[in-house]
């Protein structure tokens, strides 16, 4: 932007959304504030009350970890932490390694039917997971695989999404790379593990986040594939949990939301950009 | 371009030298590479999408409980679902879910899109655009867990909220209209966060020497928005709402974890209606039809707005 592009007229800096008449600058921040608040109250006061809960003599609130010791005896937290890690952790390494196997080929390499079977993929993504949840549950029971972590994780390893976004990703490298690597000799498979793959790892990143966010928190799967307590992930567990203990232990409920949250949090501070540009990517194809 | 019609292919068509200088080694271990990469990927999504897809086409042909043999019913599932009265509520629900939490999704996120562009300090911006993204990453079953608590009618913070100003408490989760109100609060809660970050991306794509054009032309607040921000952000809105809207029809954690979808049938949604019939009553047949009927509406509701936005939408 350049100022006095006119000898002698001298342009006043021209602010973008001046307003006039609208709110002055200092009403739009505390809108902003009144909307963080309404945003964030309900986290912060979920904690606060987690951390307050009602004394057993006194019946009043008073300050303590009595609600986290109650959660873990109320429920079996550990199991469920581990249920649900393994849940994450092996669909997470699953859809990252899926996804960067096919999203790779479908960037570098030229095969007969390839758009065909690259259209295929993009349209499973069209298809409403609960169309598809009577059938799978029936697939996954006659595998033996009811009621089993595993009912979670199989059909999570393969993802349309990953392989679009790790597709991309591929073909933003330059193909000059591969071909240098040939001339030095190496084979196919090494190009890739040596070459392709660790350029990926940003794109293989933001895959590994989204499917960290949405296993670690997903209900309606576990709701239907799980049947005992002992395979429970965390939110059906938590769910459960305040089935079972009426509307007297809100603390002891609320200290397990809190500890779900954690990893959470830790991916939200440590994968911020990824995240938000991966939950992005899918609207501007 | 256009004067010479004669093709030159010899230089045109230049061959690439690479794939035939590749020796037959490599390049069956690339063939290789091609199909071992593809394998899980495509087996799974075929195994675990397609195979579905069809599935749930055949089972909605016939009367099937797991436990006896199926039996051919030809479109009485179908049928059915425009005379069962909890299935027509359902959908109905569905519907006003939709229309009410999505205009009210994409108001919210483009109001405070256009306010974070306004002039405040960097770590001020960040911490805003922070705040209203935090509860994407929260399960919805958790949310809606907490949600249960602020809004229960006799002990929740908001009544008591309302109590302390005066306000009639108000039975939250425990008459419809109350149960209705907590359901698309949650649901928007949690999610304008999505629809802000596509609305952010989209206004900083607007180049700014627009808006300082019609400075100079005297255009301001109110008037740029209508005849500048809106036009030019158009194609964003088209993105968000399709995806707000295919998301807002699969709406199931927060009316299972809030109300079971009581009180009556206030808040049962489709998908609840899916899993309720296959998952406890045994209905597998009617649970595929109302899931392929779901289906088409999300595939009719995309198809209709890419139609409507060739008039409104304006691409530059």
């Amino acid at each position: 932007m350049t100022t006095a592009t006119f000898p002698g007229v001298s342009t006043p800096p021209i602010r973008r959304n001046r307003e006039r008449g609208g709110l002055g600058s200092a009403g739009k921040i505390v809108v902003m504030a009144v909307a963080a608040f309404l945003t964030l109250g309900p986290v912060v006061w979920t904690l606060w009350t987690s951390l307050t809960p009602l004394d057993a003599a006194s019946g009043e609130p008073s300050l303590g970890l009595g609600a986290y010791a109650d959660v873990f005896t109320q429920v079996d937290m550990w199991l469920l932490v581990w249920n649900s890690a393994l849940v994450t952790g092996l669909c997470a390494a699953g859809q990252m390694i899926t996804a960067a196997m096919a999203g790779y080929v479908f960037a570098k390499m030229e095969f007969r039917g390839k758009g065909l079977l690259f259209g295929l993929v993009l349209a499973t993504m069209m298809v409403p997971m609960q169309v598809t949840i009577v059938p799978v549950f029936l697939l996954i029971r006659g595998m033996g695989l009811a009621d089993t972590l595993l009912a979670l994780i199989i059909p999570a390893l393969p993802t349309a999404f990953g392989t679009f976004l790790m597709r991309q990703y591929f073909l933003g490298l330059p193909h000059e790379l591969g071909e240098a690597a040939a001339l030095d000799g190496a084979g196919p498979f090494r190009t890739f593990f040596s070459v392709f793959a660790p350029l990926a790892a940003p794109g293989l990143a933001i895959v590994g986040i989204l499917a960290f966010n949405y296993h670690w928190n997903e209900f309606f799967r576990p709701l239907i594939m799980l049947i005992s307590e002992q395979n429970f992930t965390l939110p059906l567990g938590l769910v459960t949990l305040q089935g079972n203990l009426g509307t007297g232990s809100v603390a002891t409920v609320l200290a397990g939301v809190v500890l779900s949250m954690i990893p959470a949090l830790v991916v939200f501070v440590i994968g911020n950009k990824p995240l938000r540009e991966g939950l992005t990517a899918g609207s501007n194809k | 371009m256009s004067a010479t019609v004669a093709p030159t292919p010899a230089v045109a068509e230049a061959p690439k030298a690479a794939p035939t200088s590749v020796p037959r080694a490599d390049r069956r271990a690339t063939r290789w590479l091609t199909w071992l990469f593809l394998a899980p990927t495509l087996l799974g999504l075929g195994l675990f999408t397609m195979v579905p897809i069809l599935g749930s086409i055949l089972l909605a042909f016939f009367r099937w409980d797991i436990i006896t043999s199926p039996q051919f019913v030809g479109l009485a599932n179908f049928a059915e679902l425009a005379t069962d009265p909890t299935v027509r509520v359902s959908f109905l629900n569905t519907f006003g879910f939709v229309i009410i939490a999505v205009t009210l999704q994409l108001a919210v996120a483009l109001f405070l899109a256009l306010l974070v562009q306004s002039r405040m300090p960097a770590w001020l911006r960040t911490f805003f655009r922070s705040a209203f993204f935090f509860p994407l990453i929260l399960s919805a079953a958790s949310v809606s867990l907490v949600m249960a608590y602020l809004f229960n009618a006799e002990f929740g913070l908001v009544n008591q909220v309302l109590a302390a100003v005066n306000l009639p408490e108000v039975g939250w989760l425990t008459t419809p209209a109350g149960a209705i109100a907590v359901v698309i609060l949650v649901y928007v809660w949690q999610n304008f966060g999505f629809t802000f970050l596509l609305f952010v991306g989209g206004l900083a794509s607007i180049p700014r020497d627009v808006y300082e054009a019609s400075s100079i032309d005297g255009a301001t607040g109110w008037k740029q928005f209508r005849a500048i921000t809106l036009p030019l952000l158009s194609p964003t809105v088209l993105v968000a709402s399709v995806m707000a809207i295919i998301s807002a029809l699969q709406i199931f954690d927060q009316p299972y974890v809030l109300t079971r979808g009581g009180p009556g049938d206030a808040t049962r949604t489709a998908v609840m209606v899916i899993f309720e019939s296959a998952f406890q009553q045994l209905e597998f047949g009617r649970a595929s039809a109302i899931g392929i009927v779901l289906t088409l509406i999300i595939i009719g509701v995309t198809a209709l707005q890419f139609r409507l936005s060739r008039r409104f939408v304006f691409y530059s």
